[in-house]
């Protein structure tokens, strides 16, 4: 690597945009919003876990998911699973028919807790958890399909229908999960009031460490030779099997790795928005999420996370305001993203600011400093030739 | 799960159950139609298809209440208009569609079923404005109320019954303009190779606009036979689109008769269980069963064989 001493690499222009983001996220949103608006800011941030996840798998490696809201709901739930356990103590749940159960359980006529609500009590196992499980579930995923080569279209549609299942599951089992509900009335963290105004802004700065540590952990995959590979996977399936590399093996990888990041998200979530439910899981909110990376940028890490800001905050502005307008506004995004800047805030920012900023500190625009995104006019050519159908997949000459 | 039940009331329920997922399967087979179009031979992935057929219902409801105030004497064909009326709206809308949007993203599939998606978002709300967020119903003519009894326990709903007849004539209509007319074969030609077909002096472009027209067109029927076995809403569309995207694929997306043949079974096993299980339940085993099938056998039920 070029830039091996950490201060130098905080010098160069990588660096000093990772600084500006730190610097918006700890100290200037912190000490603009109030800790209401900066809870919400947190919740945005979250989305954010799932964003950075998909420019891995989505930008990166091609391989679209629909059902990212899977991995956010199950990291989500594990989280609110052990959250509510903790709350529901004998002594507070006194007046159930069966106490020290969660209240929807007993008012579901349960009499016992379920076999896999039972590790939940510990704190440890929720954190191995909140991880463990969406990268196992992706993992099952992803050799099934993978190994068969199953990808494009296909792969974004059995996800999708992954997603309703898991829903339609959720809401039908109630007393195991909660229903369409969720799981609601968490109070406390190992002891800690998560409800108080001190705590939400505790678990904000929580949630942006965490979230840089994904962004370093996406960094560090996109710049090795590993994240060379998914883009060359991207453009030239064929080339690179051809060449020796087992391509199931990292399309494997990057999708555990997507759903690794939306699990610590969807715990988060769970965190500072103090509840979880299927609401967060479906093809709706699934299909939202590709919209933050695709707005931020579908090829650069940090441009998702101002996606996942930025869309979020819309809409609730929207919401607040004109709650009507905003299917609108969100639709015209999606065309509007697709359509006339397919590479997003991040493409735009490329080519229009880093030119001005070239000029403003009298420097040589050099391509090796900059994200990824400079192999874009490569990687549009060569998009659609992995997914046709319709040709031949590969062929050289289709434009 | 068949414990407590004679054998002949097994058969009944069998037979009563097996009906009511006869409707399922006629809206399974008319949204799933105009997708495997698209879908199979243009690999486009359209996520407002279920718009388009809400837009049918929407204007075979519009039509209902002009014939009801206009026309009171002819209200018992007022279906027949609708649906024709229900197929050139969606058709043109699809045609437009096409042209403004579509055709920009042809190589990038993933990227249309994003935009479509959105297409799909602010259709919705166009709805959500227009007609209000409460379902609407249609009024049935005099002559497509009331139910055939069979045996005692058995009895067909009229209504049903006639939508799963559009439902097949549709379907043998696409048979016969996909395999049986010269645009069908040029259809099929772009679809198998296309710079090929380009060479011969199809005109590739076109096909794709008259294709995805053609889709959105049955859409719109699908829409219009709906309205007979349901009420419509904004979102009903919505509803629908996972199963029916689950049917084409399952399928074999370049099959008609791979799309028939598992809408049947997904819509039978899942009416089948619903009476034995909740249906939310059946619907998370169907599902299941369908997504493991696809895992195992990624093509499809029947895969058109095509040299890659």
């Amino acid at each position: 690597m070029k830039n091996s001493s950490p201060l130098k690499w905080f010098a160069s222009r990588e660096g000093l945009y990772y600084l500006a983001l730190a610097l918006l996220l700890v100290v200037i949103l912190p000490l603009a919003l109030d800790p209401f608006r900066l809870n919400m800011v947190g919740k945005y941030l979250t989305y954010a876990f799932v964003a950075i996840g998909l420019v891995m798998c989505w930008g990166k490696a091609g391989i679209l998911s629909l059902g990212q809201g899977v991995f956010f709901g199950l990291g989500g739930y594990c989280m609110a699973m052990f959250l509510k356990l903790e709350a529901s103590t004998p002594e507070a749940t006194a007046i159930q028919s069966t106490p020290g159960i969660p209240d929807f359980m007993d008012w579901n006529q349960l009499t016992a807790l379920p076999w896999f609500w039972e590790p939940f009590h510990s704190l440890s196992f929720t954190f191995i958890a909140i991880i463990a499980v969406p990268v196992i579930l992706a993992f099952v995923i992803g050799f099934a399909m993978f190994t068969r080569r199953v990808g494009g279209v296909y792969f974004a549609i059995i996800t999708q229908a992954i997603a309703a299942i898991l829903t339609i599951l959720i809401i039908g089992q109630q007393g195991y999960t909660g229903g369409v509900n969720g799981i609601t009335d968490l109070k406390t963290l190992a002891g800690w009031d998560i409800r108080t105004d001190s705590a939400k802004t505790i678990l904000y700065f929580v949630c942006v460490g965490m979230l840089f540590l994904c962004l370093f952990a996406a960094r560090f995959v996109q710049n090795r030779k590993l994240g060379r590979i998914l883009v060359a996977m991207n453009a030239q399936e064929m080339r690179v099997r051809f060449s020796g590399y087992d391509v199931a093996a990292f399309k494997i990888f990057v999708f555990c790795l997507a759903a690794a990041f939306a699990g610590i998200g969807g715990a988060l979530f769970t965190l500072i928005v103090g509840f979880m439910s299927p609401s967060f899981i479906g093809i709706v909110s699934s299909i939202e999420m590709v919209i933050f990376c695709a707005l931020g940028g579908r090829l650069s890490i940090l441009g998702a996370v101002y996606g996942a800001l930025l869309v979020n905050a819309a809409k609730s502005g929207f919401s607040e305001s004109f709650p009507e307008l905003w299917p609108f506004a969100m639709g015209a995004l999606f065309i509007g993203v697709v359509l006339a800047f397919p590479n997003g805030l991040a493409g735009l920012y490329q080519t229009y600011v880093m030119p001005l900023e070239d000029r403003l500190f009298k420097r040589k625009p050099k391509a090796d400093k900059a994200e990824p995104v400079s192999q874009k006019p490569v990687e549009k050519k060569d998009e659609g030739r992995d997914y046709d159908p319709m040709l031949d997949q590969y062929s050289p000459e289709k434009s | 799960m068949f414990d407590g039940y004679t054998t002949s009331e097994l058969m009944s329920i069998f037979a009563m159950q097996g009906f009511a997922g006869l409707s399922l399967f006629s809206v399974f087979v008319l949204m799933a139609l105009g997708l495997a179009i698209i879908f199979g031979q243009m690999g486009v992935i359209n996520m407002a298809h279920g718009e388009f057929m809400i837009l049918g219902a929407y204007t075979t409801y519009l039509t209902s209440g002009f014939f009801q105030s206009y026309m009171p004497s002819l209200f018992g064909g007022y279906f027949f208009i609708a649906m024709i009326l229900a197929f050139l709206i969606c058709a043109a809308l699809g045609a437009l569609i096409e042209w403004l949007m579509i055709r920009h993203l042809y190589h990038r599939p993933l990227d249309t079923l994003l935009a479509t998606w959105g297409l799909s978002l602010i259709m919705q709300q166009a709805y959500r404005s227009i007609f209000g967020a409460r379902e609407v119903g249609v009024e049935l003519p005099e002559w497509m109320m009331g139910a055939i009894q069979v045996t005692d326990l058995v009895e067909l709903p009229i209504n049903g019954l006639f939508v799963m007849i559009i439902a097949l004539s549709i379907a043998l209509g696409v048979y016969l303009l996909m395999y049986r007319s010269s645009w069908g074969k040029k259809v099929r030609a772009v679809v198998q190779n296309r710079p090929m077909a380009e060479a011969v002096g199809i005109n590739s472009a076109g096909v794709d606009r008259m294709t995805f027209a053609l889709g959105c067109g049955i859409a719109g029927i699908a829409g219009a036979a709906f309205t007979m076995i349901g009420s419509t809403g904004p979102s009903s569309g919505q509803a629908y689109i996972v199963d029916t995207f689950l049917v084409v694929v399952f399928g074999g997306a370049q099959s008609l008769i791979g799309t028939i043949v598992s809408a049947f079974g997904i819509s039978q096993a899942q009416s089948t269980m619903e009476f034995f299980l909740s249906g939310s339940m059946a619907k998370v085993l169907t599902l299941l069963v369908v997504v493991g099938i696809l895992m195992l056998r990624p093509e499809g039920l029947m895969a058109l064989k095509v040299r890659r």
